[in-house]
């Protein structure tokens, strides 16, 4: 069968479609429609001879075969040294092997190697910096499920996801007025404990705009409200955009490229529009290294940069910190030994280690903050990226990464977790729900709240002083 | 014969050879592609050359990156192999005489005593290297027919070299002849086969390292972090 209902090679652009999808339980009908689907080759190869260049070709051909990358990936390692987990073998036996046949493959073996390009990577880019030559798997990795998702060989929860993105310009079924509401719920639900707290939509020209991660609103609105806390402590002049607010982008992991670049410029033309000072995102790694670190060369900005300076979250408090907007109550900070899981988006592939540790050295009393180890920029994967902790279909496989952040934090004996990236926060939610560690973890903006010297003005009136 | 391979044969080598170092580094320059490698070449030139050159270095010196100190064992039997494969060649006695006689220029040379042992280590670490790609399963799944031959292609000019100068089965000529043979293979197999790796490791190193200089880390000091 060449094209199934569900499975095929056109990305879900419709409400309907999209419904039709979601319906689909477990994507049954989906995987079945997808072990017949066939291989468009003359596409496949059209798409290799204009994209695949010399960076990529050069690092298949000259790879020395050393297999020194092996011990750079956590997957291999937690798979007990399976040699099939070697960085340089599940590239070369899948992107490389495509190349090599001009991409004349077949069902099974795009089946196959979608099942690596998703299972067997999280596009943690470890294995890059292990590599003498300076072969970045995980770049590949992630151009690798480029031609997959072109061909229609993608998971089923990341063909709805790129679905969502580019119905709803978001990862998850929020409209705008879902948005927009949830803003002025947050902030009148605020009002007895944070009298005159606001979260100004489409203010412009303001100092900061601040962007997040669709899960906010739809699952986790408390923080956007925590957001809005903390902006009113500071006393910071800001706004969320109506438009544009979303900054993840699942369509980075499922591969959908042309998605990538309608949903940045989305965010991109909210920052034009408005003209904030800065942009701030949320904690979250993935919606930073979309948005920021890829996203202007998505929407063609020769300069690599975004349209007005883009700090992630953490910049932020690094600054509100080092600039006393926000002090720290001593008696508050925290008096037990806490660990911090380094995210691969900020801190491998954006070189905010330090400054996240000048943050933990505010919040936590000296003495107690304990290294993971290995650390910052060498740190393991939480094992849930790449979108790994949302497909089901590989379940087992990502409960299995989980072990190594469990043995890495167990090694801390800490039984405090500061985690901002959402991505690792589920990942380590879900390994303490599957072995039980008894762990805790938390973002950092409740623990700023919680520690944070609310400035005289700011409290509540007390009844009697307004008789 | 032997005038013959040390001359025409020779200079076409060498033209081969360096044309075809020359063509890869310009294929791989042109190949660059600031769109599709997501790295915003010809901006932030500071950030992108710090970054190359850190990415480079590190690789270079003993111990530069954390990889290396991982793995100390086999970092000497790496650097055993590259150092006698490069120096030996370029610095032998033998080698500059005639280069003096037929190009009329000569570099600084060692003792031949030098060039024996670092031949000698050179292959020596070339055996524990083949051990290692047969004893280790993550570098064994690796290891195909063409790891082999090159490993062959690289070894067998020092191979005839070491018999040649000690005359074994007192066949000078014959094992001279064969050297030079071997080693105008080696030299034209660069090029056209992984063995460009003498050029594109520079490239791949300088481009992975502006990747993180431009947009990983290297404005915050970090990016690829030794
Ligand atoms: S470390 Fe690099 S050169 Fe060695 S096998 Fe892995 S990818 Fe290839
Ligand atoms: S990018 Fe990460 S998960 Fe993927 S092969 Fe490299 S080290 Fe392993």
């Amino acid at each position: 069968m060449p094209e199934g209902v569900f499975c095929n090679k056109t990305p879900v652009s419709t409400e309907e479609g999209l419904l039709a999808l979601l319906g689909d339980k477990g994507g049954r009908q989906y995987y079945d429609e997808m072990s017949r689907l066939e291989v468009n080759k003359e596409a496949l190869k059209a798409t290799l001879d204009k994209t695949c260049k010399s960076r990529f070709r050069t690092w298949l051909e000259i790879c020395a075969h050393c297999g020194l990358c092996a011990d750079s990936c956590f997957l291999y390692l937690v798979n007990d040294r399976d040699p099939e987990q070697v960085p340089s073998f599940k590239i070369q036996s899948t992107l490389g092997e495509m190349v090599r046949r001009k991409g004349d493959v077949d069902n099974a073996f795009m089946l196959r190697t979608m099942e690596i390009a998703w299972s067997k990577c999280t596009c943690c880019n470890r294995c890059g910096m292990y590599c003498p030559h300076g072969i970045d798997m995980g770049i590949m990795f992630g151009y690798l499920r480029g031609l997959c998702f072109s061909q229609g060989f993608v998971p089923w929860e990341l063909k709805i996801g790129s679905g969502m993105h580019r119905i709803y310009k978001a990862q998850m079924n929020v409209t705008t007025e879902d948005w927009v509401g949830t803003c002025e719920w947050m902030a009148e639900e605020q009002q007895d404990e944070w009298p005159g707290l606001e979260i100004p939509v489409d203010l412009e020209d303001a100092d900061l705009m601040y962007t997040c991660n669709a899960r906010e609103p739809k699952h986790y609105p408390e923080d956007i409200a925590e957001v809005a806390i903390l902006f009113h402590i500071t006393g910071e002049k800001w706004t969320v955009p109506s438009e544009g607010w979303e900054q993840t982008c699942l369509t980075l992991f499922a591969g959908d490229w042309p998605a990538c670049k309608a949903q940045t410029e989305n965010v991109y033309a909210a920052i034009e529009r408005l003209r904030p000072k800065r942009v701030v995102g949320t904690e979250c790694g993935h919606a930073h290294r979309c948005t920021v670190v890829e996203g202007p060369y998505w929407a063609g900005r020769r300069d690599g940069l975004p349209p007005a300076p883009y700090l992630h979250y953490t910049e932020w408090v690094a600054e509100a910190l080092r600039t006393g907007k926000i002090k720290i109550d001593p008696a508050k900070r925290i008096k037990e030994p806490v660990t911090y899981q380094d995210s691969c988006n900020y801190i491998r592939n954006y070189g905010l280690s330090e400054i996240v540790r000048e943050i933990m050295g505010y919040l936590v009393e000296p003495g107690y903050f304990v290294e993971m180890w290995p650390n910052k920029e060498h740190n393991y994967c939480c094992g849930g990226g790449g979108g790994f902790n949302g497909v089901g279909m590989y379940r087992k496989q990502r409960n299995k990464a989980l072990l190594t952040k469990r043995d890495q934090i167990l090694a801390t004996g800490c039984k405090l977790v500061v985690s901002p990236c959402h991505n690792c926060w589920d990942a380590i939610r879900d390994l303490e729900e599957e072995y039980e560690i008894g762990i805790r973890w938390s973002f950092l903006k409740p623990l700023l709240i919680k520690m944070a010297i609310i400035p005289e003005h700011l409290l509540p009136k007390e009844e009697e002083e307004e008789e | 014969m032997y005038e013959f391979l040390t001359g025409p044969a020779l200079w076409l080598t060498f033209i081969i050879f360096f044309g075809g170092v020359v063509w890869r580094a310009v294929w791989y320059v042109r190949g660059l592609d600031w769109q599709m490698d997501r790295v915003a070449y010809g901006y932030h030139n500071d950030l992108a050359i710090k970054g190359a050159l850190k990415s480079i270095l590190h690789w270079l010196l003993p111990f530069g990156s954390r990889c290396w100190r991982l793995k100390p064992g086999f970092y000497l039997l790496f650097f055993t192999f590259h150092i006698g494969l490069l120096l030996v060649p370029v610095f032998l006695i033998a080698h500059n005489v005639i280069l003096q006689e037929r190009f009329g220029i000569s570099l600084w040379t060692f003792s031949p005593r030098v060039a024996d042992v670092l031949s000698i280590a050179m292959l020596v670490s070339a055996v524990f290297i083949v051990l290692r790609r047969i004893a280790l399963p993550e570098v064994r799944i690796l290891t195909t027919f063409y790891d082999y031959l090159l490993i062959l292609i690289s070894t067998a000019p020092f191979i005839t070299g070491l018999l040649c100068r000690f005359q074994v089965g007192g066949d000078y000529h014959f094992w001279l002849l064969a050297h030079i043979i071997t080693g105008e293979i080696w030299l034209i197999a660069v090029p056209f086969t992984k063995l460009s790796h003498a050029i594109l490791f520079f490239m791949s190193r300088a481009q992975l390292g502006m990747d993180y200089g431009i947009k990983r880390g290297g404005k915050y000091g970090r990016g690829l972090a030794w």
